[in-house]
């Protein structure tokens, strides 16, 4: 296959051979894999059933979700149109706070600049608040690669760091694991944890509180993500439930925060917007337990030390796609995972990126090239649900159809499926063609024997179609052959 | 080229050279709740969003805030809780402190884990959500000390208690740490169950005062 060009040539994408956007194999292949997996399968579905309920009884609250919803919609469509000001305000705000403020081009960059501003500390462990950034550029592995100590602190991801998983949810990375695989999971890897350890999940939060707290007590050195940054005062702001949040950014000396180039919004009066939408959707609570913002550095109060690094990492690629560009608006709050009837039967994994689910297949494809994610523009059934749901009203579905025409105008060589339609095409146009086909499929009824559907098991190239969907028998007679004996010519 | 030069010029080349100019974003979501801070109703949503998130609201008339939070400490430490385990905000007003506890002052923060309750008051509470904004005043204290110790009262004046979120960001400076507190910290990373405090403080009291 060879490259596609997805806008405009000459931005780069996301480098490969760092960080976690890419699979080990193509969507169709994984997806029949976790398909298998019934436990992981009812746990996703118990797990989206609760979520979906709790965030639609929340949105129903307010009067003016919708209003909202288009207000979130513009401000990030007028952000991205203005994006170079806003950034260049957010750095004059930060470093006139007393923080400082790196750019990094790729991966690469950020997780070298992060690693040497760890090192230039002399700790030798780091704290992380969740955040899908530092995940999206395999931060943790450059650390360790570094030789430093890593603790992930939200319950989830230290759920999967222990467990040496990946992450399944945007949200609740560990959304694929139920109670008793995370009893079995601390009880085999927290040092000194209770082995009358039982599965009831107050139990195991308590344990890793337990197991936490020293290390936050401690720390010196703590990296995050952000939600938003504010580009008019500087000011960064961190949603989150548990506190662990709070730890990192308020007892270390030093705070890194790594944060996509698209979190910038214009003005601190946006947040009304956002931390309204935001909670709403993604926890199905009317506010989180706690949102955490900051403006540099406080003398007396947090960190003394604070920098901000803003990552490009193929982002400015999407930007460059007049159409693809929505998905930068995303505000990660995985509402349309949750209500995905693909995301919910083949869960995270499968999509091969840390971003799954229908944000994830078409964020993933563009920040790598569609070369690298092939697959994902795919993995839908297009049934508008993730749409519905956005707070930001990102069209999901338009922009699945537009790569998925990206990737079929790359190909260079004929797939089954152009010669297929290039066939029909020289039928449709020749109508004595067309009846000719028309009649000639009625072959096929030998295949049925009576019964509704085709067999599934055709040859190739058929069997493309019926591995996983229902090929109807054809009918004995064409439309037009019954229109004609009922109602004459 | 330097990095920023270089994203910079990425935004740019991305954008092209005709750029759209953005339309002018339609605010017309409800920018305030209707009823004035601290009117009665809104007094009365803010005691049962935040009761919903499984913390526990004590009222109170202006004169009886010291005995008030007295009282909510015996409900977060149980009765016979030692004053000195209390650490309260450097700026808290004088008749609202157990008297004994001790007052933060730039000690490490990590000293504050040994304590068992924290008392703060709060810049703003929002009805609509449930949720105490703390400002890093010397009311509010920093940050660590709303976070560390295991039990947090907060002081909520009638006042201070604004209808929606828009009209609560409106009346908070951007410039100071700022921390929104709505329940108990609280996870539902284990099949999606609330589960009430984790790291943060486990219990949450409101004294709300009107």
């Amino acid at each position: 296959m060879t490259a596609v060009d997805l806008g405009m040539p000459g931005l780069p994408t996301a480098p490969r051979g760092v960080g976690h956007l890419r699979g080990d194999e193509p969507f169709p292949d994984a997806a029949r894999t976790a398909l298998r997996n019934g436990q992981q399968r009812a746990n996703l579905g118990h797990a989206t059933t609760t979520i979906r309920n709790k965030r639609a009884r929340v949105v129903a609250e307010l009067p003016d979700w919708a209003q909202l919803r288009e207000a979130g919609r513009a401000l990030k469509a007028a952000t991205m149109a203005r994006l170079d000001d806003h950034l260049e305000e957010l750095e004059r705000q930060v470093t006139a706070h007393g923080g400082t403020v790196h750019w990094a081009r790729d991966a690469n960059e950020a997780n070298e600049i992060v690693t040497r501003l760890v090192q230039a500390t002399g700790a030798t462990e780091v704290v992380k608040v969740k955040s899908m950034a530092t995940q999206e550029i395999g931060l943790n592995e450059a650390l360790e690669a570094a030789g430093l100590d890593v603790f992930e602190t939200d319950l989830a991801e230290l759920i999967v760091q222990l467990g040496e998983d990946k992450p399944s949810h945007i949200l609740v990375p560990a959304i694929h694991k139920n109670r008793a695989e995370i009893r079995e999971i601390f009880a085999r890897t927290i040092p000194g944890v209770d082995p009358g350890l039982t599965d009831d999940p107050r139990q195991l939060a308590m344990a890793a509180r337990a197991h936490l707290r020293e290390r936050f007590l401690r720390a010196r050195v703590a990296v995050s993500g952000a939600n938003f940054g504010v580009a008019e005062t500087g000011t960064l702001c961190v949603v989150e439930s548990e506190g662990n949040g709070r730890m990192c950014l308020t007892l270390p000396d030093t705070l890194i925060t790594v944060m996509g180039i698209e979190k910038v919004v214009p003005t601190w009066r946006d947040l009304e917007v956002f931390l309204q939408l935001l909670p709403r959707s993604s926890t199905g609570e009317r506010m989180n337990p706690y949102t955490s913002t900051w403006a540099g550095v406080t003398p007396g109060d947090g960190p003394q030390e604070f920098h901000l690094v803003l990552l490009d990492n193929g982002r400015t690629a999407v930007l460059a796609d007049e159409v693809g560009r929505e998905a930068l608006h995303c505000i990660r709050c995985s509402a349309c995972l949750n209500v995905c009837p693909v995301y919910e039967r083949t869960g995270g994994h499968a999509y091969g990126s840390v971003y799954p689910g229908p944000i994830g297949a078409i964020l993933s494809p563009q920040l790598t090239g569609v070369e690298d994610n092939a697959s994902l523009p795919y993995a839908s059934s297009l049934c508008g649900a993730c749409y519905d749901v956005c707070p930001v009203a990102i069209d999901i579905p338009k922009i699945l159809v537009h790569l998925r025409g990206e990737h079929v105008e790359a190909q260079t060589r004929l797939t089954p499926e152009a010669a297929a339609f290039r066939a029909l095409s020289a039928a449709m146009s020749r109508p004595w063609l067309w009846h000719l086909t028309q009649r000639a499929s009625r072959l096929g009824r030998l295949l049925a024997r009576g019964k509704p559907t085709l067999p599934r098991v055709l040859p190739p190239p058929a069997s493309g179609w019926t591995r996983s969907r229902d090929l109807p028998t054809p009918p004995t007679s064409t439309f037009v052959e019954s229109w004609t004996r009922e109602h004459g010519r | 080229m330097s990095a920023r030069e270089d994203v910079l010029g990425r935004i740019r080349q991305a954008l092209g050279p005709d750029r759209t100019t953005p339309a002018e974003v339609v605010r017309d979501y409800r920018l305030t709740d209707g009823r004035p801070p601290g009117d009665p109703a809104l007094l009365d949503l803010l005691v049962d969003r935040v009761e919903d998130y499984r913390a526990t609201v004590l009222r109170c008339a202006p004169e009886e805030i010291g005995a008030t939070v007295a009282a909510a400490l015996d409900q977060g430490l149980g009765a016979g809780w030692a004053t000195r385990d209390v650490v309260v905000a450097p700026g808290l007003p004088a008749e609202w402190r157990p008297t004994g506890s001790d007052v933060d002052d730039d000690r490490p923060p990590v000293q504050l884990a040994a304590r068992s309750a924290a008392v703060t008051a709060v810049a703003v509470a929002i009805a609509e959500t449930g949720t105490l904004v703390l400002d890093g005043s010397p009311a509010c204290g920093r940050r660590a000390l709303s976070l560390l110790p295991d039990c947090l009262v907060c002081v909520v004046l009638a006042d201070q208690v604004a209808g929606s979120v828009p009209e609560a960001l409106a009346r908070l400076d951007p410039l100071r740490p700022l921390t929104m507190v709505s329940g108990p910290s609280a996870t539902s990373d284990i099949e999606l169950q609330r589960v009430e405090g984790v790291h943060g403080p486990r219990t949450l009291l409101v004294v709300l005062v009107g």
